[in-house]
């Protein structure tokens, strides 16, 4: 996400590794390139002042000592400054109160209706609670239809009365969630300009009937320099009691989340990080921070992991692995789960120095995944498990059924063949583990 | 000054009666833009009667807060910065229409723009509408599919975006308001739903087809591959088509935007802009970085809920509307 901040603050920093000391001087250009960065990532003009104030006058006030190298020590003020500005503690949404209710409001294509399917989704999982997805969205056209799109494909009930008054509609709601025994409420609003006072009072309006214990912002990473008069506009209006940021993918650098907590006092709850409806996580500033400074963020891919492969699973697979019985339906397994972790590139952009080995911009092609499985899938049970049986004929039939060509089948067989040579030479140690 | 005159011409002679309904639009659309920027202009001007150091710093957060571009804005500063040494300038009265020159030369850079819409000569014309999530182009779609039934054509929509949940349902409650023909479905394959829709396009003599999309720029080799396959069955349907691909940005995205232009132009023949959410306080200022470095032209803009809030882009009509206050005060 946080690309091309992270590439002007890499090559500002690297400029003053061979300093003896940090002077005015010296500092300048890394200090002029910190700006531009933060400028070009979006983060609002009066941050960027302060920002680039704190760190020159901490930078200037500390002595370089005996072990610190002066680019370490301006990486370590840099971070510690930008932790800072993106909140020092974690904000936990609400989850004790019987029944729990949350409202989610924002512009329009803010990414509110997503959100609370994949919201939904991650409090049902996480939490164990069983949420009610209420539909307020009468506004827009099929808005409600892609509510109960995605509460079928969840798997979680929908609430809605069609194009009634959404006061009333959130009202039958509780009614409707104390019957059904619903602990979780979450309203999805109509999206809205801040400056649209009509609009604005009927979330007010809402706010003084049911008093949501949570009030969610959802605002897009895209956001240029407006988004503080958005986040002013809605936190004037309404008890803001948070904030997701939605879209933090593909190449948003996403600077207002270094504006909003600083300017409004507003946590940043969560941030949607992929397309796909587990695609929420929560925010942590420090791997943030560490993600900007091209530290790579080794937490966040270990958890997004565990999500998807229990600790069983994971042992069972090195067993197998050790043993050498490691074959084709194995091969199938472990690119399903691969496949589960979303978009491969933005696994490989959490990867720490990921720019410094131009894997930034590396694209991964989904249909040759696809391909390989087809093969596979093509292949009989048997012959997955014993792929040794694999001669011509069969090969031919495989690539037909699969619309790949024999070359291709061979060079997926060739894979297998050095991925079992690597797992036997590291289980009798001939071969130290590459990290 | 050159553009000045051509402002002020522009408020004196355009009477007619349609001219003054689109300045008023505008107007309108853009007053809450106007408002913060023109009176933070004004004020600068108010505060500094000389030009400064300050005055340039001030001068540059206004520009950078209206999301112009750090690059453009940078490099119009050295710019101006020029002018005032070359030029001798001190009053910063004068200064005021210098900058609103060089914003100016900034979007035209002696190109002629058009903001007509290719037709086709014979047959449909296909309109392929792209952007990423959540800009508005689905609305955007029934906007243009409105003034074009206005204007006596016969409209149909395409539902190609056949991912997002509810997107075709959504474009085809605007064909059944609009009056448009519509063909979708969701959840399978946005070209086979193109090579249907544009056969009844064709059988049933429509004049303008507009062909929604999904906005994953998420992944870009599937995107690219997506577009690549759409277009070419486009193609073969319809000879030279699509006769547009219009890129919907919104006005509140920041330097993002530059990104998203760049991205689809690598991937499809992008042949105007439609900036939408300019009824907000966003400023959109984007459109100019994104004129100066990737060069494609805006064509139309959306100033509002309503069908008839859309309008077609004019630059002029554009910065009259960002610095009318300006103007009058002198």
């Amino acid at each position: 996400m946080f690309e091309y901040m992270g590439d002007r603050l890499s090559k500002a920093i690297k400029n003053i590794r061979g300093m003896g000391r940090i002077t005015e001087e010296n500092i300048n250009d890394a200090i002029r390139e910190i700006r531009m960065a933060l400028l070009e990532a979006d983060v609002n003009y009066q941050v960027v002042k302060e920002f680039v104030n704190n760190v020159k006058e901490k930078a200037l006030g500390m002595d370089v000592g005996k072990n610190l190298k002066p680019d370490e020590l301006f990486i370590k003020i840099v971070k510690d400054e930008l932790i800072a500005l993106l909140g020092t503690d974690e904000a936990p949404l609400e989850t004790n109160k019987y029944p729990t209710i949350l409202m989610l409001v924002g512009l329009q294509g803010s990414g509110k209706t997503t959100t609370a399917g994949k919201l939904a989704n991650y409090l049902r999982k996480k939490e164990s609670k069983h949420p009610l997805l209420v539909a307020c969205d009468i506004y827009r056209p099929a808005a409600i239809d892609q509510l109960k799109t995605l509460g079928k494909n969840l798997n979680i009930p929908v609430f809605e009365e069609g194009k009634k008054n959404p006061v009333e509609i959130v009202k039958d709601a509780l009614e409707y969630a104390k019957n059904e025994k619903n602990d979780y409420i979450i309203i999805d609003t109509a999206g809205r300009l801040h400056i649209d006072e009509e609009l604005m009072q009927e979330l007010k309006d809402i706010e003084n009937t049911v008093h949501p214990y949570e009030i969610i912002l959802v605002i897009d990473a895209m956001m240029g320099q407006d988004a503080i008069n958005v986040i002013e506009g809605f936190n004037k209006a309404l008890n803001l009691t948070g904030c997701i940021l939605t879209k933090l993918d593909g190449n948003t650098k996403g600077g207002v989340a270094l504006s909003v907590r600083h300017l409004t006092n507003v946590p940043i709850k969560f941030v949607g990080d992929s397309e796909k409806l587990d695609g929420l996580s929560k925010f942590y500033p420090e791997r943030m921070a560490e993600r900007i400074l091209d530290m790579g963020d080794i937490m966040g891919i270990a958890e997004k992991v565990e999500d998807i492969i229990s600790e069983q699973d994971a042992k069972d697979q090195v067993k197998k692995m050790q043993s050498g019985k490691y074959d084709l339906e194995d091969f199938l397994t472990n690119l399903k789960q691969i496949k589960k972790l979303g978009p491969l590139e933005n696994i490989i952009k959490m990867l720490p120095q990921a720019r410094k080995m131009g894997l930034n911009n590396v694209q991964v092609d989904p249909k040759q995944m696809a391909h390989v499985e087809a093969i596979i899938q093509s292949m009989t049970p048997y012959e997955r498990r014993h792929p040794e049986v694999l001669k011509a004929t069969r090969k031919q039939r495989i690539a037909k059924g699969s619309g790949r060509s024999v070359e291709e089948v061979n060079r997926l067989l060739n894979q297998l063949k050095k991925k079992k040579k690597m797992m036997k030479m590291m289980q009798s140690g001939n071969m130290k583990l590459p990290f | 000054m050159g553009l000045f005159d051509k402002i002020k011409n522009l408020v004196n002679k355009k009477e007619k009666v349609e001219e003054k309904e689109t300045l008023d639009v505008y107007e309108k659309g853009l007053e809450k833009t106007r408002d913060e920027f023109v009176s933070k202009l004004n004020l600068l001007g108010i505060k500094y009667t000389k030009v400064s150091e300050e005055y340039f710093e001030e001068l540059e957060n206004i520009l950078i807060m209206a999301d112009i571009g750090v690059n453009t804005v940078f490099k119009f500063m050295d710019r101006i910065r020029d002018r005032v040494k070359k030029e001798n300038i001190i009053d910063t009265k004068y200064l005021q229409e210098v900058i609103v020159d060089e914003l100016f030369i900034i979007y035209v850079n002696n190109e002629s723009l058009s903001d007509k819409i290719k037709m086709a000569s014979d047959g449909p014309t296909v309109i392929l509408m792209v952007g990423v999530n959540g800009v508005g182009k689905t609305t955007t779609i029934a906007k243009l599919a409105y003034k074009y039934i206005n204007e006596g054509k016969k409209v149909m929509m395409i539902g190609a975006d056949t991912f997002r949940a509810g997107a075709v349902t959504q474009l085809e409650e605007w064909a059944n308001k609009t009056g448009s023909l519509f063909f979708g479905k969701e959840n399978t394959d946005p070209s086979g739903v193109i090579f249907d829709g544009l056969e009844i396009a064709k059988k049933e003599r429509v004049d303008i087809v507009f062909i929604d999309t999904a906005g994953r720029l998420q992944n870009k080799v599937n995107l690219m591959k997506e577009l690549e396959k759409m277009n070419r069955v486009i193609g073969k349907i319809i000879p030279n088509a699509p006769h547009e691909t219009l890129l919907v940005i919104d006005a509140t995205t920041g330097q993002n935007g530059i990104i998203q232009a760049e991205s689809f132009k690598e991937i499809t023949n992008i042949t105007g802009i439609v900036l939408t959410k300019l009824d907000g306080t966003a400023k959109g200022g984007i459109v100019l970085a994104i004129k100066e470095s990737v060069g494609i032209p805006v064509k139309f803009i959306g100033l509002g809920e309503k069908m008839t809030d859309l309008k077609v882009f004019d630059i002029e009509s554009y910065i009259y509307g960002l610095f009318k206050g300006m103007i009058d005060d002198e």
